[in-house]
């Protein structure tokens, strides 16, 4: 039996940014399990120093590529916080749909172009449009649905034009709104074809125990605002996020790192799930339960159930929205703004996890400090110890290289980690 | 997929082609994946052999090179140059790669050592002043845009594939925004650089009442002078304009001009 392995892996792919495997096993003995974050740094928290706070939501949006409106959104957030802004029902209700789609958008974007090919013996999609076409064209329907009710909301699917401090530049129609809901209802199908696709995957048999962290939902499963908690216990303010995060900076990592009552923690569909399951809509619960996922996982590949599930529950907690919507008349779209001297913390769940951005504005409403804490900076730390821990359990069972490195990548992408959103 | 390809009846050859991405969000890629109505008809028309963010299997062997990012570290400059060397025709994709991008509002800083402290306090970072590609390479196409419009991209593509010239628009988005019949930012209060910004994006924001922040930079004539004029008459100061006019590098002598005629500027810019 061949018990010693060499992983090396230079930017893993199929995931955002630039990170790295090393895995070294010698005669059953893990001698280095190191998972390293390359990616160069953009350095948005110095950018925005004495900018108008207008300038926020616009620049940060452009922090990642796939959760634009999420971090728009909860830079927002923290910019109406600063100001003592409260944002109307209507606009509320618009931006959770609006990150809703974003959420279905990149979850679908993760499960099936992303990790899928893993568990289909493939290298990427391109060959599953010919082996698996009914697949790839259920996954580019519902992203072209989570796409399009972006764009009809939000103005664009990536870095979003309608979504301003104070609500929206412009509103949807209401005839938009209702074919959303159609389309969202016609969904479902596919949604439960993707819970039966993913019931024929061998989710990896690991486990290691861990704390997780989000956002606590009080009536509703958290997406947008509230305490934050962790599932050792930890119960913060949204304004405390400091000691929720713990930043701190180390080698091989361009990214800052978190730590909370252990040494590493996670965020993500996975944590939130975790943390708020008697919340999740009734459906979106048995789809879980019926994919082998209950509080508390420990399993990080059970992370891609996890999205799954989110999927689901979004979806149908978007027609909820839209129904509320237009069973209103339209308000205005937009409050009137007044800048102040003060700070404010926007926290917003995100699909890879729970976000937070911070800034302290001057007088003249200029940005005098920003902080964003990102969720895969957060996860880093995990990722690592679970590497550890995954190449330890593998050290002595005599897996071929390929197969410990497929293990290892695929941990590493069950965090859908958005490794240059962490080294912003 | 696959099968013979033909323009007109003219056999074409399917062009090998590679994503690559430096200092970004790498969201211009995304937005190629982000097209599924058309995404399956724009896989058949070239052979995607490097596309790390969406697929396993890499090779050098291309005939087009996509690099999204700007140049913000000396690895990045080797690679670069390396990807150069192996494709026929280099792509700069989107803001980042043409004009720096919101990358380079941290070149505003005089001080790199402070954007750093600033960021990651006393732990050591390796990062330079931030660069367009063309200031290291020899650029032949530039796709402008933050993020890139993808119906211009696939555009751009086609007209690649079957050896069409490509073309920008060398009118401003301002065209574009009279031709959508929108009611003008102005009036409504909003600064716009639409005037000055080049179209080809549909006035992508214009049409949603955001004001533009000039993301593809300078149309062939921009008045850059008569839209001094136009944001005096509706009251806008030099600090705002300069905010919209240094957000993506794309007019940055003209900001650079309009920060030095600047007396307020906070602390820690240039050219204080």
């Amino acid at each position: 039996m061949k018990l010693s392995c060499e992983v090396d892996i230079h930017h893993l792919t199929r995931v955002e940014g630039h990170g790295n495997i090393r895995i070294s096993i010698k005669n059953g003995v893990v001698k280095k399990a190191q998972w390293e974050v390359v990616e160069t740094p953009r350095f948005f928290e110095a950018m925005l120093v004495g900018k108008h706070w207008e300038n926020a939501p616009y620049i940060c949006g452009r922090i990642c590529g796939i959760c634009s409106i999420g971090h728009t959104l909860a830079s927002i957030r923290a910019v109406e916080n600063a100001f003592g802004i409260t944002p109307t029902p209507q606009t509320a209700n618009l931006r959770l749909l609006l990150k809703h789609m974003e959420t279905l958008q990149s979850h679908i974007l993760h499960l099936y172009f992303l990790a899928a090919p893993d568990f289909l013996g493939a290298g990427s999609v391109l060959p599953l449009a010919k082996s698996h076409p009914e697949v790839v064209q259920r996954a580019l329907r519902l992203k072209l649905l989570a796409n399009e009710a972006c764009d009809i909301i939000g103005g664009r699917r990536l870095h979003p034009t309608r979504t301003v401090v104070g609500g929206f530049t412009m509103l949807p129609e209401k005839e938009q709104l209702k074919e959303i809901r159609r389309r969202l209802l016609a969904s479902v199908p596919d949604l439960l074809a993707s819970a039966e696709l993913f019931k024929t995957f061998v989710i990896p048999d690991f486990s290691r125990e861990t704390e997780f962290v989000s956002l606590k939902g009080d009536t509703d499963y958290p997406f947008i605002g509230g305490d934050l908690v962790s599932s050792d216990g930890v119960v913060k303010k949204e304004e405390q996020y400091r000691a929720m995060t713990n930043e701190y900076c180390t080698k091989c990592f361009t990214s800052k790192l978190s730590k909370l009552s252990r040494p590493s923690f996670a965020v993500g569909a996975l944590a939130r799930l975790n943390n708020n399951f008697a919340l999740l809509h009734p459906t979106a619960r048995e789809i879980s339960k019926s994919l082998g996922l209950t509080p508390v996982s420990h399993n990080p590949y059970m992370s891609n159930v996890a999205q799954l599930v989110e999927c689901v529950q979004v979806v149908l907690d978007s027609v909820r929205l839209i129904d509320t919507l237009l069973g209103n008349p339209w308000q205005e779209p937009r409050q009137p703004v007044q800048a102040k001297k003060g700070a404010g913390v926007g926290a917003v769940e995100v699909p890879r996890g729970i976000l937070y951005h911070y800034y302290k504005f001057d007088k003249d409403g200029r940005v005098a400090k920003a902080d964003c804490v990102i969720p895969t900076s957060q996860n880093h730390a995990n990722i690592l110890h679970d590497l550890e821990a995954l190449a330890g359990q593998y050290a002595k069972t005599g897996k071929k290289d390929r197969e410990i490195e497929l293990l290892a990548e695929m941990l590493v992408r069950a965090y859908d980690p958005c490794i240059s959103c962490s080294v912003h | 997929m696959g099968g013979q390809l033909t323009y007109l009846g003219v056999p074409l050859a399917r062009p090998r082609v590679g994503f690559f991405e430096l200092t970004s969000c790498e969201g211009c890629q995304l937005q190629l994946l982000n097209n599924e109505a058309t995404l399956l008809d724009f896989l058949n028309l070239v052979e995607i052999v490097n596309f790390r963010e969406g697929m396993s299997e890499r090779g050098d062997n291309y005939d087009i090179a996509f690099v999204e990012g700007s140049v913000t570290r000396q690895d990045e400059i080797a690679r670069l140059t390396e990807i150069r060397k192996n494709a026929k025709v280099l792509v700069a994709l989107g803001s980042c790669a043409c004009f720096g991008g919101v990358n380079q509002l941290k070149n505003r800083f005089r001080d790199l050592d402070w954007v750093k402290k600033e960021v990651y306090g006393d732990f050591p970072i390796e990062s330079m002043e931030v660069h367009p590609l063309a200031d290291f390479v020899q650029v032949d196409l530039e796709i402008y845009g933050c993020p890139i419009k993808k119906e211009e991209v696939e555009r751009i593509v086609t007209d690649l594939v079957v050896g069409n010239t490509v073309r920008h628009p060398e009118y401003p988005v301002c065209m574009e925004c009279k031709a959508n019949e929108n009611i003008c930012l102005f009036e409504l209060g909003e600064l716009c650089l639409g005037p000055v910004t080049r179209a080809g994006c549909d006035a992508w924001c214009t049409s949603n009442r955001r004001g533009c922040w000039g993301c593809r930079g300078p149309a062939t004539v921009a008045n850059l002078k008569q839209l001094e004029e136009i944001m005096h008459t509706y009251g806008f100061d030099r600090e705002t304009i300069l905010d919209r006019l240094e957000c993506f590098g794309g007019f940055a002598s003209f900001a650079d001009t309009l920060r030095d005629k600047g007396k307020k500027t906070p602390t820690g810019r240039k050219n204080p």
